[in-house]
């Protein structure tokens, strides 16, 4: 279910301008990984990579190495569509498909791979995907329902319960609380401290507390200067980070110097 | 400064302060949108009453007053002013669904070719040039079916009566100068094409990259993606330009008229020398030497087009309004 994430040299481009410069870094099975950075240093981007959602932007594309378990997602003949269904992704701002119900939404990823699960099988899929992201109990009574009319919480926890539906290997996600107020970003942070005994988690963050609270290990981006890529300054376990960073500028960031 | 600090029962003392100002702008600007929307209410009234007033001798008329002095029906079943009215209306809207047939699926892949896989250059030149065709006057569409597409399908015709004859629209003799039902069609579909693909080119940029996304995060492939995220999303949009479309074919007149020679029939073989009339062509062809009863029947199959195209209309706004709560409006 879950497995490791290995990035080799990685170098991601928009076209001529590189975003992102020589990134090298292991991410752990089973526990959450958070990116942390100032606006514009390139995490987006570099989770983007992981599930190859970057090349979507016209002219986008990744120089290096990321093996999921040994397995290169940039090699040759690899299809960026079969990688996507074994690496999940929540997005900043919830996005269900408004033209479909509740249960429509959770069961969209699985209509894509295999179209022949019968009903029952369907429903029960739909219900453990919703248990899992600890929306069931408020929306079992209306799953035909659209998914538009949830309140944003719940859309995100509705679209964290689409991502696990696909049992995927991983699961991404950006800023998944940026859009949300405090309950319901306390009930996702608690939905991830949960999912992450099943999966591998990478959760891109600007709230500082946010990725103290929920990280095991976590990793800095900072940038040097507008038009320059973005890098990697460090990766330690999440205590050491916010206690001991060994880079000045990670100091200066945490502390809120700047950013 | 020291406005700022007053208390509040003295604000309340200013009356200037109190009562919203009339803001120029608003009143002209809800004048405006006003009496826009009521204008073009006056203007549909009248040309409704017209229509009602002068059809009304010819609806009203016996059928034997009919025979004397009007148009008379070539059915056998139905004689008076219906009988010559229905294959007229039949004519008119089979000929429209010929075009919609063509033109739908065509205009629907150039949108999303354009919109979703043409590299962008190539994208605004296509665009540009869908565009222009909606320019053409119809008069040059007929000329161009009367000269060059009805002569050069005569062949296909031949061929599609030997040897798909089994399928009842392709039935009967082969007209021998290929101004037929099927040529007409295939000239409206040419003429609809430009507004359904603007329209729909439109529609599916407008689909939120969010769930563009969404689907392809899932692992959709591009066409899954446009099935899940930018269809669904556009399903108003392109029944909006599919009805567009329709009105504009219903309602072509010199297109038709130019390359059709109707024999005021119902009949569904599209291929055959003789062809069912549509109602605008009709009217265009036949009034100048029309006199009497016969305006009134020409000016009635007019209120029957206009009401046919009012039913398309509504038919397209229940369509639309049916999953409202699902049109992602909410």
């Amino acid at each position: 279910m879950s497995k490791r994430i290995e990035a080799k040299n990685v170098d991601i481009y928009y076209s001529k301008f590189k975003a992102v410069e020589d990134v090298n870094m292991v991410i752990e099975p089973r526990a959450v990984t958070a990116f942390i950075g100032p606006s514009g240093c390139g995490k987006t981007t570099f989770l983007r990579t992981l599930n190859r959602m970057h090349e979507v932007i016209p002219g986008a594309y990744v120089d290096g190495r990321i093996d999921l378990d040994g397995e290169d997602l940039y090699g040759p003949g690899v299809d960026p569509v079969n990688v996507r269904r074994k690496v999940g992704m929540v997005f900043q701002r919830p996005n269900p498909f408004p033209t479909m119900s509740i249960k429509e939404n959770v069961l969209a990823g699985l209509r894509l791979n295999n179209k022949s699960a019968g009903t029952s099988e369907q429903d029960e899929i739909a219900e453990k995907a919703l248990r899992g992201a600890n929306l069931w109990e408020e929306v079992k009574n209306r799953l035909d329902l659209p998914g538009s009319g949830l309140s944003g919480g719940q859309q995100q926890r509705l679209c964290i319960a689409r991502a696990i539906a696909m049992s995927p290997e991983v699961l991404l996600m950006d800023e998944p609380c940026s859009a949300l107020d405090p309950i319901s970003t306390l009930a996702i942070e608690d939905l991830i401290q949960e999912l992450k005994a099943t999966y591998t988690i990478v959760i891109v963050t600007h709230n500082m507390q946010q990725a103290a609270r929920v990280s095991d290990t976590t990793a800095f981006f900072n940038i040097a200067g507008t038009g320059q890529p973005g890098k990697l300054i460090e990766m330690d376990s999440t205590e050491k980070i916010f206690s001991t960073p060994t880079v000045k500028a990670t100091e200066d960031y945490i502390t809120g110097r700047f950013g | 400064m020291n406005k700022q600090v007053q208390a509040p029962h003295e604000r309340a003392a200013h009356s200037d302060l109190i009562p919203a100002k009339p803001r120029v702008g608003d009143k002209v600007f809800t004048g405006l949108s006003t009496g826009s929307g009521v204008a073009i209410l006056v203007i549909l009234a009248a040309v409704a009453a017209f229509l009602l007033l002068r059809a009304l001798p010819a609806l009203t008329a016996s059928a034997d007053d009919i025979a004397a002095g009007g148009y008379t029906s070539n059915l056998a079943w139905l004689d008076g002013f219906w009988g010559w009215v229905l294959p007229l209306a039949f004519g008119t809207i089979w000929a429209a669904l010929g075009a919609l047939a063509l033109a739908v699926p065509v205009s629907i892949g150039i949108a999303l070719f354009i919109s979703h896989y043409a590299p962008r250059r190539l994208a605004q030149t296509l665009g540009y040039v869908i565009d222009l065709l909606a320019a053409v006057p119809s008069v040059v569409y007929g000329l161009w079916g009367f000269f060059v597409l009805a002569p050069a399908l005569g062949g296909l015709h031949r061929w599609l009566t030997t040897y798909l004859g089994w399928f009842p629209l392709f039935s009967g003799q082969a007209s021998g100068t290929g101004r037929t039902i099927f040529t007409a069609s295939i000239v409206l579909a040419v003429m609809i094409l430009p507004i359904i693909t603007s329209l729909c080119r439109e529609v599916f940029l407008q689909t939120p990259k969010l769930h563009e996304e969404a689907s392809l995060a899932l692992g959709a492939t591009r066409w899954e993606m446009i099935r899940m995220a930018v269809f669904p999303f556009a399903r108003a949009g392109i029944v909006s330009a599919i009805m567009l479309g329709l009105g504009r074919a219903l309602g072509e007149t010199m297109a038709v008229a130019m390359i059709l020679s109707g024999q005021n029939r119902i009949s569904f073989e599209v291929l055959t020398a003789q062809n069912p009339n549509t109602i605008a062509a009709n009217i265009a062809l036949s009034f100048p030497e029309a006199y009497d009863l016969k305006i009134n029947q020409l000016i009635a199959s007019g209120l029957v087009l206009f009401i046919i195209t009012l039913a398309v209309n509504m038919f397209a706004r229940w369509i639309v309004s049916r999953r409202a709560a699902f049109s992602g409006a909410n």
